[in-house]
């Protein structure tokens, strides 16, 4: 007969307010196979833990089950405690009487009878409970890191410090993301480009960095430790090995097209580096808007100078299969196309109606017009200019719910720089709140006030044209009065929003994404940096909007992540996942289809079957690649797949405890 | 094809004659058919919906249940955009809410299935056949006069009632304009607010909104103001001369409704097109730009 271990947690009055706990305890010593059943304020807590360790030493008990908070919470702390005692980490069961019951109920009586039925299911479960013990597997100790801007650069290079080889596999042609677009960056005011082009040739010439630009990914099969990855190599048009990047074929190339970098502010070549400081420094052709390529294929001036012949017109990509060990996902973001959803802002009919990041590369001394800040229309320096925040932010009529989080900022760094630079200008800023969180930030916005940045508590809800003037009508809530602006160039700081591919790479990732389509952390506050898959973590704004210092906070906390796993020979898996009984398998090949992870094989085995030798089909679990979601035991019409931890026999009794 | 039922409403006989007016001659030259809904009555305009939800229903759900008396299964063409708003949030009600359809037909009295849809005349000239139609009946060019298609309110709000016309930057009466020959000049205030009756009964509020509304059509180019409403064409063409007296400022802007543009076109005489009954002088802008056109 078991002897079960019954502990009852209070958690502060988050338990104990709505749940009648010594109730709880009442019933469970009642309940068959408990030897022993308690409660305590805080079981998780240290003394918490040895009250448990002292009762398994005192009533000799074998299995325990905990009525706590959800298992995602302390399951593990709990199996920790339990390895130092004499119990078996997986002889335990914790029953949810937090999430699933005390916080989503108000009925104290009836809270409590459901917080009795769950210990009840949990207890009946925990009897059939066997001993489990992890396996352990090798690890590939190489790193995919998918995104090259600041975050993934960070995260590469720390993990390339530690002593472990990383590549970085960009779409674009050069690594460096948005922040290399930007001027200056708040509040310090120091240049956005020369602090990260440093970090860019770094990553280039780092021996344990390998840049894989220009690629994309295209297939993930594998595991944590073990992943096989597809790379697609784009086609450059250009031996990167030849090419010394003397820049030759850029100054010959005779066809033009808008400027992604300079965000169509002005032209580049379609031989082209993204911007002078790419890294890789080396261009590559836009075969899109290439005459020898998509065109009368009459040109070809490119291969003509080039005195290495490194042009390639037959260039036709590659696939790159390497294995990784861990994956960090660090994609970015992009900017909402405002033009769509705001028609009352001209949509985009009005040249001098321009984005922030627009604005950056205006006022960006390598940028379209060298630093001066002139406006699209007619090159004029703007006297008075507009800036509205929360375009897409904070709408949920237009666009997103969410707060950018970035913008009050720039926008301010926005109007201290026209200040500067234009010091018979003026700046009002259209505002709902100024948030400020962050070292030195409310100080900056101070000072943009004292620069003499006009703010003005209102949406705008239109924008029109008089003659020269961009007319901002909106409403100054704290006067309680309509307002009209005219201005000579309006700055939108827009919502950002996740990159537009992303749902393609979740998907090949098999990890998960919130409703706006934000890569999704394992647990908001205690895992930031990892999936829901093991080994692949996520770093910098693909997981929500931040600014630079969280975005490198997290590259520095995935490289971590992915170096602690990297710091072990054999690397622990979990015991929970399915097996198969052979003898009862009829190789149907039901749980095959069923598996998301790939982790299912058909084999051929021997069996003696009335004294004489058969070969049977039947299905056999990759114990690496299972994660242990049970979608196979459900399948299996035979009953021959069991979920380790979660048995068919564990969750029989579980319902007959609930309803018999 | 070209059919409807037509539900002229009461300005069609007073103060948009001249709306009315060239809608039958282009109607008649393009061989659209409007079948007058007989024995209509007023759509219950600003007057019933500030009395109560019931009566604003009930009014225009009158003049439909007539018009599916009728049994010629025929969309509603409706000139006024406040009647065409009526006559949609009706439509609407009794199409959202089978309750309130069968409590409007207590009302009336009558029948009504909410089947036939209501269209303005806009939607109705922007449809690609009356497009072809009217495109094919052009004797004459307007080219040189640059035109502010001024909307409105009630062509476009409220969008979830409307339906299709944008509410910032709509283009139908732009298109349709166009085919004349003369320029749709791309400016701001298309669909901004006339003052609606608030003309009459707080003239010092409303009128700003009329001023602004003509200097950013001036400020854009414009030499004509094009409406498709009666009482949108009656503010501003009415009070246009007040206004330059008052601000100074010096307007130069006839307002004539989108359909005179295309009578005069399609070869309709002054009277035919009603351009002798302006308030402010529409007459020479259309002949001058005619005669420079070589028409």
């Amino acid at each position: 007969m078991a002897r079960i271990g019954v502990f009852i947690c209070h958690c502060g009055t988050n338990i104990a307010g709505v749940v009648d706990v010594d109730e709880v305890v009442k019933a469970a010593g009642k309940f068959p196979g408990v030897a022993y059943a308690t409660e305590y304020k805080y079981l998780c807590s240290e003394p918490g833990q040895q009250t448990i360790k002292a009762a398994i030493e005192e009533h000799n008990l074998d299995r325990i089950v905990i009525g706590s908070c959800s298992p995602r919470m302390h399951e593990v702390t709990f199996r920790k405690m339990l390895m130092s005692t004499k119990i078996n980490p997986y002889m335990l069961e914790v029953a949810n009487i937090r999430e699933q019951c005390s916080w989503v109920h108000t009925d104290k009586e009836k809270a409590t009878e459901k917080a009795i039925d769950l210990t009840r299911m949990a207890v009946a479960k925990v009897c059939k409970s066997k001993p489990l013990f992890p396996d352990s597997i090798g690890v590939t100790k190489r790193a995919l890191v998918i995104g090259g801007g600041i975050a993934g650069i960070q995260a590469a290079l720390d993990i390339a410090d530690a002593g472990y080889a990383v590549d970085i596999v960009e779409k674009e042609a050069s690594i460096g993301g948005h922040m290399v677009m930007l001027d200056k960056t708040f509040p310090t005011l120091d240049c956005s480009a020369c602090i990260s082009t440093p970090k860019m040739v770094e990553a280039g010439a780092h021996p344990n960095v390998t840049l894989r630009a220009y690629c994309e990914v295209e297939s993930v099969k594998g595991y944590v430790g073990n992943f096989e990855v597809d790379i697609r190599q784009k086609a450059k048009y250009v031996d990167h090995d030849t090419c010394t990047g003397c820049g030759a074929c850029e100054v010959k190339c005779p066809i033009k097209v808008s400027s992604a970098f300079n965000q169509g502010m002005c032209d580049r070549t379609v031989m082209y580096k993204p911007f002078p400081q790419a890294v890789p420094s080396k261009p590559v052709i836009d075969a899109l808007n290439c005459r020898k390529i998509s065109g009368d294929g009459k040109c070809g001036v490119c291969a003509a100078v080039c005195p290495l012949k490194a042009v390639n017109f037959e260039d036709k990509g590659e696939i790159i299969t390497e294995k990784y060990g861990a994956i960090i996902v660090a994609t970015g973001y992009e900017l909402i196309k405002w033009q769509d959803i705001y028609p009352e802002y001209g949509g985009g009919r009005f040249e001098d109606v321009i984005t922030g990041i627009q604005f950056e590369r205006l006022v960006n001394a390598s940028g379209p017009t060298e630093g001066h800040i002139r406006r699209p229309s007619d090159g004029a320096e703007p006297k008075d200019i507009a800036i509205i925040k929360c375009v897409g932010s904070r709408d949920i009529n237009k666009g997103k719910a969410y707060c950018s989080r970035a913008c009050c900022m720039y926008s301010a760094k926005h109007a201290h720089q026209i200040l500067e630079k234009i010091p018979d200008g003026s700046v009002h800023i259209f505002y709902m709140d100024v948030r400020t969180p962050g070292k030195g930030y409310e100080e900056f916005y101070d000072r943009t006030r004292e620069d003499g940045a006009n703010y003005i508590r209102g949406r705008v809800s239109k924008i029109f044209k008089e003659g020269n003037k961009l007319i901002c009508k909106g409403e100054d809530t704290l006067l309680g009065k309509p307002v009209s602006v005219e201005a000579d160039m309006v700055i939108l700081e827009t919502a950002m929003v996740p990159a537009t591919d992303i749902s393609k790479l979740t998907g090949i990732l098999s990890i998960g994404s919130d409703t706006d389509g934000w890569v999704q952390e394992a647990h908001p506050k205690l895992r930031p940096v990892e999936t829901q898959t093991a080994g692949i973590f996520l770093a910098g704004t693909c997981q929500g909007p931040k600014d630079i210092p969280d975005t490198v906070a997290q590259g520095s906390a995935a490289a971590v992540k992915v170096c602690s796993l990297f710091s072990k020979v054999q690397m622990e898996t979990s015991p929970i996942i399915s097996a198969v009984d052979r003898e009862k398998c009829s190789g149907c090949e039901m749980c095959i289809p069923c598996c998301p992870y790939k982790a299912i094989t058909v084999i051929e085995i021997d069996m003696h079957e009335h004294g004489k030798k058969v070969k049977m089909n039947v299905s056999d679990v990759n114990s690496g690649l299972c994660q242990g979601c049970g979608a196979c035991a459900g399948a299996c019409r035979s009953g021959a797949i069991d979920l380790k931890g979660y048995t068919n026999d564990q969750i029989l009794m579980e319902v007959d405890a609930l309803c018999l | 094809m070209m059919k409807y039922s037509y539900f002229p409403g009461c300005s069609l006989d007073a103060t948009a004659v001249t709306y009315k007016r060239s809608i039958s001659f282009v109607a008649e030259k393009i061989g659209m058919e409007l079948n007058e809904i007989p024995d209509w009555n007023c759509c219950g305009a600003t007057c019933a919906h500030s009395r109560g939800k019931w009566l604003a229903l009930a009014l225009p759900a009158r003049n439909l249940a007539l018009a599916e008396r009728e049994g010629l299964g025929l969309d509603i063409a409706v000139p006024c955009a406040s009647c065409y708003s009526r006559m949609k949030h009706t439509v609407h009600a009794a199409r959202k809410d089978e309750a309130d359809r069968k409590k409007i037909e207590e009302i009336i009295e009558m029948p009504y299935l909410a089947k036939s849809d209501v269209l303005s005349f806009l939607e109705i000239f922007a449809l690609p056949e009356v497009m072809k139609a009217c495109k094919e009946k052009m004797e004459r060019s307007l080219a040189s006069l640059n035109v502010a298609c001024y909307y409105g309110c009630l062509t476009a709000r409220p969008r979830e009632i409307t339906g299709g016309i944008s509410t910032e930057n709509p283009m139908e009466m732009d298109d349709i304009i166009a085919l004349t020959g003369a320029k749709p000049i791309e400016w701001d205030f298309k669909t901004e607010c006339c003052g609606a009756s608030h003309q009459v009964d707080a003239p010092e509020a409303a009128l700003p909104l009329i001023e602004r509304i003509f200097r950013n059509a001036k400020a854009n180019g414009a030499t004509a103001i094009v409406t498709a409403c009666p009482l949108c064409n009656l503010n501003l063409d009415m009070r246009e001369e007040e206004i330059n007296k008052k601000s100074g400022t010096a307007f130069d802007i006839p307002v004539y409704q989108f359909t005179q543009l295309l009578a005069v076109c399609m070869g309709a005489t002054a009277n035919e097109a009603g351009l002798h009954k302006h308030f402010y002088p529409a007459y020479d802008r259309i002949n001058d730009t005619l005669r420079r056109a070589g028409a």
